[in-house]
């Protein structure tokens, strides 16, 4: 759509800039303030220059979280994309059976976070659980609280079931918007299912596709609630991811200083990789026309 | 393109997705002695004790009552002001409006776990910790861009010429506004509202750290009693299932949206 130039357009915005400054830039400035002094306590404060940073880009136990972080998002990205593609392709594409799918599917996305740890806090006990009990019942020795491969397991399988849906809904949305002519031409053509898939209707998902990779490279980047309420950050450290690992230090510890360099850098890689996704989104947008 | 496997896959995610859901109202039906004793698919000794003990304790219920006042607020003060800025970015070019609607994007972006501490000490600081504004507000960190980039993709599917034909009838911008716009993206302002609801609602870390007692949230009450001794399973398990009532109520009305209000209304 062909905008206007108006300046006065700010006085419309401006709401919103004074609402998000006192509840995201004040707040971050206080953590700019905090990251480069040092206190002992009695509210003194001195000046500690660049120290808390380099603290934080040597530290070991950052290093580690932060393994295991990426390693979290890569995973979860590998199943939760491919599947959630997999399961739009199988939705109805109306009526009753398509309406029945869209509500039960967004189910596991409105259900509060810690309630979705709870579930599977529940549902993996061995004694009272469902999943624990038939595989304890299987002779698989499972315990997510002490044997850290299962606490992954238990994670991950978590947050595919708390997430793919999004996936689908989004790459259902996609397909959505492909005309029935697409498909007709492709069987007059003779395509073969995977041809109509890779040249209709991957294409076609792109944008949503991308949408769905950054809304879920965001979000699994900062979990927090649902994998403390199951294992919390345990067995050992081996759960310990970011936020969990951040919150420990700027709450548990009060060590503010690396927790406030910790954070500021934690943000920045979210926004450089975000800010890489948004880029190459709104030159698909420019390039299809939208 | 093979009906039947189709059917087959969505039963299997969809039986996926809804056991461990199934699990949890089965055991808030459950007595305590038959969920930790015996171990059975279904209750065979039906009992309403557990939401009987939630609903009528006010530290239990308050914890509804005190989620649904700050996301109540939450929601209207994040619509009424993303109104006016997603009018703004739908229809006018200014200086530095494709920086501000990223910047408003970084927000969501931003891991809660940053803000936890500022936040706790900005709010103490004004004398409203423990306030159900001062959670209201917080959640506006996230709300906000979430509204203003769904009402923005509603609002450019309505032409500009309706504008242009109200001005030329001489309607005033705010007239114009409350009675010729908002009802065209009625929808929109739905499906903004919702999801603002929503994610104010499934938020943990910053409502539990800005609240103590007079403004807790029920989420925060769950957690407090899971590590009370003597796990009260059943009682956990009802709390759980009423947090899931509010979404699944009106999630039929929004279904065909879902999508566009997740992807920040970029569908």
């Amino acid at each position: 759509m062909d905008k206007t130039q108006n300046n006065k357009a700010w006085f419309l915005v401006l709401p919103v800039l004074l609402l998000v400054a006192f509840s995201a830039v004040i707040p971050l400035m206080t953590v700019v303030n905090y990251s480069l002094q040092d206190t002992f306590g009695n509210n003194e404060f001195f000046w500690a220059g660049l120290e808390w940073f380099e603290d934080v880009l040597h530290s070991d136990r950052i290093h580690a979280a932060l393994g295991r972080q990426i390693m979290f998002t890569a995973i979860i990205l590998a199943i939760e994309v491919p599947l959630g593609i997999f399961v739009a392709l199988n939705m109805p594409k109306k009526g009753f059976w398509s309406s029945l799918c869209l509500v039960l599917m967004a189910l596991p996305l409105l259900i509060p976070f810690n309630v979705v740890g709870t579930i599977w806090q529940i549902f993996g006990r061995v004694d009272i659980g469902l999943l624990g009990h038939t595989l304890a019942w299987l002779g698989v020795d499972y315990n997510y609280t002490s044997n850290a491969l299962d606490a992954w397991l238990t994670v991950i399988v978590m947050d595919v079931w708390h997430w793919t849906s999004l996936v689908a809904l989004l790459c259902y949305a996609g397909l959505q918007s492909i005309p029935e002519a697409y498909y007709q031409a492709a069987k007059i053509d003779q395509a073969s299912r995977w041809s109509v898939f890779r040249y209709i209707e991957l294409p076609k998902m792109q944008g949503v596709l991308l949408i769905a990779v950054l809304l879920r490279f965001m979000d699994s980047f900062m979990i927090y609630t649902e994998p403390f309420v199951v294992t919390g950050g345990g067995p050992g450290n081996s759960t310990t991811f970011l936020s969990i690992d951040l919150v420990k230090m700027a709450i548990g510890q009060f060590d503010l200083g690396p927790a406030a360099a910790f954070s500021l850098i934690y943000f920045l890689v979210i926004l450089l990789i975000s800010w890489v996704f948004y880029t190459v989104m709104t030159n698909l947008d420019k390039r299809d026309g939208v | 393109m093979p009906l039947r496997g189709s059917a087959f896959v969505m039963f299997l995610y969809l039986l996926f997705l809804l056991v461990p859901i199934y699990w949890l109202v089965n055991m808030s039906l459950k007595t305590n002695t038959e969920i930790t004793s015996v171990f059975t698919l279904w209750p065979q000794d039906l009992t309403f004790r557990n939401y009987a003990v939630i609903l009528t304790d006010p530290s239990w219920y308050m914890g509804y009552v005190n989620s649904l006042i700050y996301v109540v607020l939450n929601t209207v003060i994040s619509i009424s002001v993303a109104l006016p800025a997603a009018y703004a970015f739908s229809r006018y070019r200014f200086m530095g409006d494709k920086h501000l609607f990223f910047w408003l994007l970084t927000n969501r972006m931003a891991p809660p776990a940053v803000f936890a501490l500022p936040f706790f000490q900005l709010y103490s600081s004004v004398g409203l910790f423990d306030t159900h504004i001062a959670v209201a507000l917080a959640h506006c960190l996230f709300n906000v861009p979430l509204a203003v980039w769904i009402l923005e993709g509603f609002m450019r599917g309505v032409p500009k010429e309706i504008d242009e034909t109200a001005y030329v009838d001489g309607y005033s911008f705010p007239r114009f506004f409350l009675r010729i716009f908002l009802p065209l993206i009625a929808s929109g302002v739905g499906v903004a509202a919702f999801f603002c609801f929503m994610f104010s609602w499934v938020e943990l870390l910053l409502s539990r750290t800005l609240t103590a007692v007079n403004a807790k949230p029920i989420a925060a009450i769950m957690t407090r009693t899971v590590s009370a001794s003597g796990m009260d399973w059943g009682v956990l398990a009802a709390a759980g299932v009423l947090t899931i009532i509010p979404g699944a109520l009106v999630i039929y009305f929004v279904r065909n949206y879902i999508a566009k209000g997740f992807a920040l209304g970029r569908v």
